[in-house]
This record gives C-alpha cells, structure tokens and sequence, in this order.
C-alpha cells in the first residue's frame, strides 16, 4: 500500500521540477511534461454550466491525435492517419430504410442556424448545423462562412441530375457519411461530426442533404 | 440614453451602405461601419471611469489602487499593457492584466480576489475590474507588444497555451484553431484574425477590451475568451484560471510587434 501510495505522489510530481529544483537552473520542460502540465491546467481551469459538462474536455484518440499533430505543425503519420478514417467510418449509421434525400426547404433552415449544445441554449430544443458559418451555401444568402469550402452547385458541379439513381449513389452515401462524420474520409477534419456527435439526427440530416442534393434546391438551379 | 444613440448610428450606416451596395464587397462596408463608430467609441466613458476607480479609495481598506504593480513597477500604468500576461514574483504566478488587477484589489484593497472572480460577468466588482481594465489597456494605446516571456515560467506557460489553443473537444471538435489558425477566413461575414502569428495575433489579442455595439457590452480579455469558449461548445471556463492565462501568453508573445488599439470597438 505504501509503496504504491510513493508512487503514485512520485508520478504527479513533474520529474522537470525535481530536476530543476536539484539542479538550480529553471529550464521549460521537455514535451511530454508540457502534455501532462496542459491537461492538469485544463482539468483545474473549467467547471459544467447547464448542459456544457467538463466531460466534454475529455478528447477520443483522433481529437488527441490530430490536436498534437496541430501543435506539432506536422500532419498525422500515414498509418495513424489511415486508422483514424477506418475507425471513424465504423461510426456512420445509414439510414435505415436508404432514404437519404428530405425538404431542402427545411434543410435550409438548418443550415442557417448556429443554435444548439452550448451553455446558453436551453436542453432539448432542436439545434443547427451551423453549416452558413464555414460554408457558401445558397448564393442569395450573402452572410456565409469561409473555413469550409462554397457548398454551392454541390449536386450540380457531381452530375447529381436524379439523386435517387443509381448512378448518383456513391455521391449521395459519400455526402451522407461526410457529414454524419467527417473523419471518415479526411482524418483531422475541422468539420464536426454531425452525426456522430448528435449535432443533428437522421430525419434533420435528409433535409440538409435535399439541400446540397436535390436538383430543385436553389443550390443546383 | 446610450441605446438610442446606437440604433441611429446603426440606421445611418446601414442607409449609406445599402446606396453605395453596388461598388463595395461586405467587409469594405463593415470596414466603413466600424470607422464611423469609432469616431465615438462608447469605451471613453469606460476609460474614464477606470481611472476614476484607480484613484479612488475604496474596499475594506480604503485604498486606492496607485501603489499597484502591473508589472512596470508599483503604480506605472504606461506601457504596462503591451507587457501583460507577465510572470510576478510576490504571487508567484504568471498573471494577464484581469488576473492582476485582482490582486491588486485584494492586497491593497482588502476585497476577496475568489469571490470577485466567482462574480458574474458585468455586475458587482466585475464591472469596475472591466471599467478598470479599459483605462489601463487605453494607456498603453498605440504602443508595440512585447511581452517579456523570459521567465522560465511564462515560456513555460506559452507551450501550455499552445497546447491549449490547437486543443479539439467538445460537441463540435472545435479548437481555437478552428477559426484562428489560418489567415483571411470568415465566419459568416467575420473576419476571423490568425491567432497563430503576427499580424493576426496583435489584431486579435490587441484590440481587447473592446466595446461591442451588438450587445452595448465593454468586455475584457477574460470575456473574449468566455464566449469563444461558449461558442466553441466547451464548459465553462473559471475567472482568471491558468488555462486562459495560458492563452494569454500564448496569444501575447504571438502578438509581438503588432500595436495595441485597446480598448477597441466592434460588431
């Protein structure tokens, strides 16, 4: 017991502040220490507020992966890369009865709307896909976002003329499974994972898709 | 009063730029926009109340703030800005201009810097420390950052900032980065400063405490980082906590070079 007890205290002891103190001279840890200090700040830095609860600080392999590649300033390694994607694309749920189009009309309000899973927005309510913050989308809507790439003629530029043909099948599950999880096809996405994190549910993500997808949505005209 | 005079500056604006839409992209207007607003920057009004508050004796111990040191020695408010989040011997911590303020109010004051921090944003003695920092950071106008960052310490919490700033979580995986790691990005028709390098950083980091036309609200540097963590989908992060202390560091050795316009306004 005891013994486990000294270990335990020796382990939380940053082994650069032993060295430092024995040595006299301060000097910046080295990157591991700095991982550890990092999350012992954030862990004493954050408290829940109404449905933003601390275990949201808590990242799955890809978000530690892809936010230590970020500091790094180096992209991912190519077989870690390639795991990230393999996992994630286990994650995608189809729509069960392959119903993928909805109302592009409902989509579109969708897309405008930011709301939804922050510490102010009241538990419950439907929530946006924030997706006009990044992304051009319908060409009348001026406000748009550029982290993402335009949206607009999404269906149209993919030679989408019937998205419920065969031939436009591989576009249409592609769209699906980008934005119920985007990790699936580029590993450090900054794209949430619409579906995968319960931004949106199924019958709200068809509409979206209607919106990029179905050739009468002002999208494609 | 205030409100009133903001809806007619808003109205104006937006009737000149509605007859000139044609010849000008969205940011040019909002370029237009925010000159003509800073021609009467609401921040005056909080500058000059800081200043009063500085000056005046109060708390338990009915004592001014003129004899404390944010960095430059006690009582130096010139250029102690463009130096901030810097390490500090007598707390033994490195602190950001908010966080140090509170100290101040404790040891010289006599208030409860714990309770002061677990205060509301812009009630109580939150709003003179808002008020406060305005006067402090509109001293240093016009002056280059250059924080020290030579403590082991700060270079120490730079790193933690760092990591800090390209940390993914939450809801949404977002990260500061999300939205400040690349140059000339938009969030909707936002401009969005590169946070990772200047000149970004001095335009980001520099322009806080900064009066918002949108809510009529003065907010601090600790605000700023609220609400981008509020938006950002994270929990709720504490008064002056290391984390965005941290960021601070990180955000003001970034910043290095770049001129302060604090106390700003925006959107």
């Amino acid at each position: 017991m005891r013994k486990l007890f000294l270990q335990r205290v020796l382990s939380t002891v940053p082994a650069w502040v032993a060295a430092a103190a024995l040595s006299g001279c301060a000097v910046v840890p080295p990157g591991p220490e700095l991982d550890r200090l990092t999350a012992d700040i954030v862990k004493a830095s954050f408290r829940s507020e109404a449905t933003a609860k601390v275990e949201r600080l808590v990242q799955d392999d890809a978000n530690r992966a892809c936010s230590a590649a970020d500091v790094a300033g180096k992209p991912l390694d190519d077989n870690l890369a390639a795991a990230i994607r393999a996992a994630n694309l286990k994650t995608i749920r189809w729509p069960s009865d392959a119903r993928y189009i909805g109302d592009w009309k409902e989509g579109e309000k969708i897309a405008q709307s930011g709301r939804g899973l922050t510490w102010t927005d009241p538990a419950g309510q439907p929530g946006g896909g924030n997706c006009y913050n990044c992304h051009q989308i319908d060409k009348k809507e001026i406000s748009y976002g550029t982290l993402g790439p335009s949206l607009y003629n999404y269906g149209k530029n993919r030679g989408v003329a019937d998205p419920y043909s065969e031939a436009s099948r591989p576009v249409v599950q592609y769209t699906w499974g980008k934005i119920w999880n985007s990790r699936a096809y580029s590993a450090c996405s900054h794209m949430p994972r619409i579906g995968h994190a319960g931004i949106l549910n199924e019958a709200e993500l068809r509409h979206v898709m209607g919106l990029l997808l179905d050739p009468t949505s002002p999208v494609n005209r | 009063m205030r409100a009133p005079f903001i809806s007619a500056a808003v109205l104006v604006c937006l009737l000149c730029s509605a007859a000139s839409w044609a010849q000008k992209t969205a940011a040019q207007g909002i370029a237009e926009y925010r000159a003509m607003l800073a021609d009467g920057n609401p921040a005056d009004l909080f500058e000059a109340k800081g200043e009063g508050l500085w000056k005046q004796p109060r708390g338990p111990k009915n004592a001014s703030l003129a004899q404390c040191d944010l960095g430059k020695g006690p009582g130096v408010v010139k250029g102690a800005f463009v130096e901030l989040p810097r390490y500090f011997a007598d707390t033994r911590k490195v602190q950001d201009l908010e966080s140090r303020l509170l100290s101040c109010m404790e040891t010289l004051q006599g208030f409860n810097a714990a309770d002061v921090a677990r205060t509301p944003f812009g009630s109580g003695e939150q709003k003179q420390v808002t008020a406060l920092a305005a006067f402090i950071s509109a001293e240093s106008r016009g002056m280059k950052f250059n924080l020290p960052n030579s403590s082991v310490e700060e270079k120490t919490l730079y790193e933690v900032g760092k990591r800090i700033f390209f940390m993914r979580a939450g809801t949404h995986d977002f990260s500061c980065a999300s939205c400040h790691g690349e140059d000339d990005k938009r969030i909707r028709l936002q401009d969005l400063p590169n946070l990772t390098r200047s000149p970004g950083a001095g335009a980001g980091f520099g322009a806080w405490p900064a009066y918002r036309v949108s809510n009529g609200q003065m907010w601090g540097m600790q605000l700023r980082l609220n609400d981008c963590y509020r938006q950002q989908r994270f929990p709720y992060p504490l008064f002056g906590s290391d984390a965005t202390i941290a960021l601070g560091m990180y955000l003001g050795v970034n910043a290095k070079g770049g001129e302060s316009i604090a106390p700003a306004i925006k959107r």
